[in-house]
């Protein structure tokens, strides 16, 4: 188990080298770098001070050496450089958004796990059933419809028409069209209770998508186990369903669906760029669309970097996970 | 099927159908499959004809006509600068179509190129190239994407380069799994024991055989080529204006809820549609090629 631990990690170490290579030059190599952006914004900028700035922000150094400072800061330092939209250190900017885009995407995550997972198993079970075509019909939608459509008919549906007020008893049942807080509500309990106000469309529209994925992936996992000569000797045996069910077949369906979830955990703290755009939550993905939008490459840099940093980190959580629970992996 | 009467009489058969022939009546049989399929060929036919379907230019606009309601001159209304929100909603449907059927094809070529090499060299080469594509299916794809869209972007060849980079993923894994399958059958053992080389047998023996789940891939990865070029062109980074995408028609359709709501309607409609025609399309095309496909 140690072994096959450690050669994970030797495969990970030039995969990370080449990752921060990939994702330096990706905005390094950029046409018009911050300096340039400052002489678009002021033409009568004097060639002395363009030359003096570049200096002082190191972007006249050959590439290789920009490379190994700006690793060095980021490793060494957990430096990842100075935002120049938010005049806040990218470190201390990204810690603060992720916590915002984690109300989120953790909330959504278990929502859909918790509906998709039983969904799925019955779904699996009751294969060819009117309810398991209707549940599968139903990830269909939640697959093929864009997020952010989707977000936006909901802010129309609950924000903006509701049109059930016209219903006396359910006219309470009225959203807000995006946002964070409220103004006014800023210590205490009273912050999160106003939040949730906030959260619920959000993550719904969150949930919903992570929903349709996991229940297909759950329902094909479990199909395949059933499928199997052991589950078939466990029915012969004479064991009740559902004791083969929970004793064999789950336990088997699970192993795919726990890498799977381990290895989801990346695009959690990515925070869900679409959908915070839409209902105009201050998270992660909002922050990295901004960026890339006003070309604050420190920032855009920096989150990629965290992202790719969670990505191997967890990668390799999935694999000791999966070694974990199926024996057969150790000996490969 | 031989029917063999008692006496040892042996009546001939009709000749056996071709397996592509049976994979196409049972694909006729499903009837969801059929009816997305069809839908789908109506939106292909409709971005095709786009130009002459409609009075209007797709960047005409009518300033005195701004934010307008729906009426017999544009059957859509107007949007906030005056363009007919139909005729941007045909143009719109070849970009996005484009985009999609072009990601998917590169993605394929890719993701055959990718699982090819693994599945059909194995040992180390395998293993070096599957661990790559494992990260790359981890990586939250949407960031990355947002970034590299900044700068080839904007073009249709630049987005289609991006969305592809990260869709090949799905297509490698099968390939693989395909080719590691066939290579160990009695058919491939046997070319190789005549001698045939490399190429032959993959040529000759290996593609055809691993055609089948390749294609339903493709299939359900036009649907998502086309979510993505959505999603980056509402966020801006992707096709750019006056040039209309789907996504970029809701690009500001947000902001105009309060006033005119049905702006925000028709492109996404139209995203959902065709994604969900094509996945019901390649789903029914994975159940009649192989049932027992596991994709």
């Amino acid at each position: 188990m140690s072994r096959y631990l450690a050669r994970r990690l030797l495969q990970m170490i030039p995969l990370v080298f080449g990752l921060s290579v990939i994702i330096f030059l990706v905005l390094a190599l950029a046409p018009g770098d911050p300096v340039d952006l400052l002489i678009f914004g002021n033409p009568q900028i004097r060639p002395e001070d363009v030359v003096r700035l570049k200096h002082f922000y190191g972007l006249d150094q050959p590439m290789y050496l920009r490379y190994f400072k700006w690793l060095g800061a980021a490793v060494l330092h957990g430096d990842l450089g100075y935002s120049r939209t938010y005049k806040t250190p990218v470190f201390s900017l990204i810690g603060a958004r992720v916590s915002n885009s984690l109300w989120l995407t953790i909330p959504a995550f278990f929502l859909a796990l918790l509906v998709a997972v039983p969904v799925g198993i019955y779904s699996a079970l009751h294969q060819y059933s009117a309810r398991d075509y209707a549940a599968t019909f139903l990830t269909f939608f939640g697959v093929s419809i864009p997020v952010f459509w989707f977000g936006i008919m909901m802010i129309y549906l609950f924000a903006v028409w509701h049109p059930w007020s016209a219903i006396s008893a359910l006219a309470w049942l009225r959203l807000p069209a995006g946002g964070f807080a409220s103004s006014g509500v800023s210590e205490g309990v009273a912050v999160y209770a106003d939040r949730i106000q906030y959260m619920i469309l959000p993550v719904i529209v969150l949930s919903l998508l992570f929903m349709a994925g996991y229940t297909r992936f759950t329902r094909s996992s479990m199909l395949e186990v059933v499928r199997q000569d052991y589950v078939r000797t466990a029915r012969a045996k004479g064991l009740e369903t559902r004791v083969v069910i929970n004793k064999h077949a789950l336990k088997n369906a699970m192993i795919p669906l726990v890498t799977i979830i381990a290895l989801s955990v990346p695009g959690l703290f990515a925070g869900a760029p679409l959908t915070e755009t839409v209902f105009g939550w201050p998270g992660i993905g909002q922050l990295l669309v901004t960026s890339v939008q006003g070309a604050d490459f420190a920032v855009a840099q920096g989150i990629i970097m965290v992202l790719a940093g969670l990505v191997i980190v967890f990668n390799l959580l999935a694999d000791v996970a999966y070694a974990l629970l199926d024996p057969r992996i150790r000996y490969d | 099927m031989a029917v063999i009467a008692e006496r040892g009489l042996v009546v001939k058969s009709p000749p056996s159908e071709g397996y592509w022939r049976i994979a196409w009546g049972r694909l006729k049989r499903h009837r969801v499959a059929m009816v997305g399929g069809g839908i789908v060929g109506v939106f292909i036919l409709i971005a095709i004809f786009a130009g002459s379907l409609t009075p209007y230019a797709f960047d005409q606009i009518d300033l005195y006509k701004r934010k307008a309601a729906p009426s017999l001159a544009h059957p859509l209304g107007t949007d906030e600068l005056g363009h007919d929100v139909l005729t941007r909603l045909l143009y719109a449907g070849r970009i996005s179509l484009t985009v999609g059927f072009s990601a998917a094809a590169a993605a394929v070529l890719l993701g055959t190129l990718v699982g090819g090499i693994a599945g059909f060299h194995g040992g180390w080469k395998d293993n070096a190239l599957m661990r790559f594509t494992d990260i790359m299916f981890s990586i939250p794809d949407l960031p990355i994407l947002i970034i590299i869209a900044r700068y080839l972007g904007g073009s249709v060849l630049g987005i289609v380069l991006v969305i592809s980079a990260f869709a090949w993923m799905g297509v490698a894994r099968l390939v693989r799994g395909e080719l590691l399958k066939l290579r160990q059958q009695d058919f491939a053992e046997a070319a190789r024991a005549i001698g045939a080389s490399d190429t032959r047998i993959l040529a000759r023996h290996l593609v055809p055989n691993a055609l089948a789940p390749v294609i339903v891939s493709a299939t359900l990865t036009v649907g998502g080529a086309i979510l993505t070029e959505a999603g980056l062109s509402f966020l801006g980074i992707g096709i750019q204006p006056p040039t209309p995408s789907w996504g970029n028609m809701l690009q500001n359709a947000q902001d105009f809820i309060w006033t005119t709501p049905w702006l925000a309607v028709w492109p996404g409609v139209m995203i959902f549609l065709t994604v969900l025609c094509f996945n019901f399309f390649g789903d029914g095309l994975r159940d009649a090629l192989d049932p027992r496909l596991k994709i």
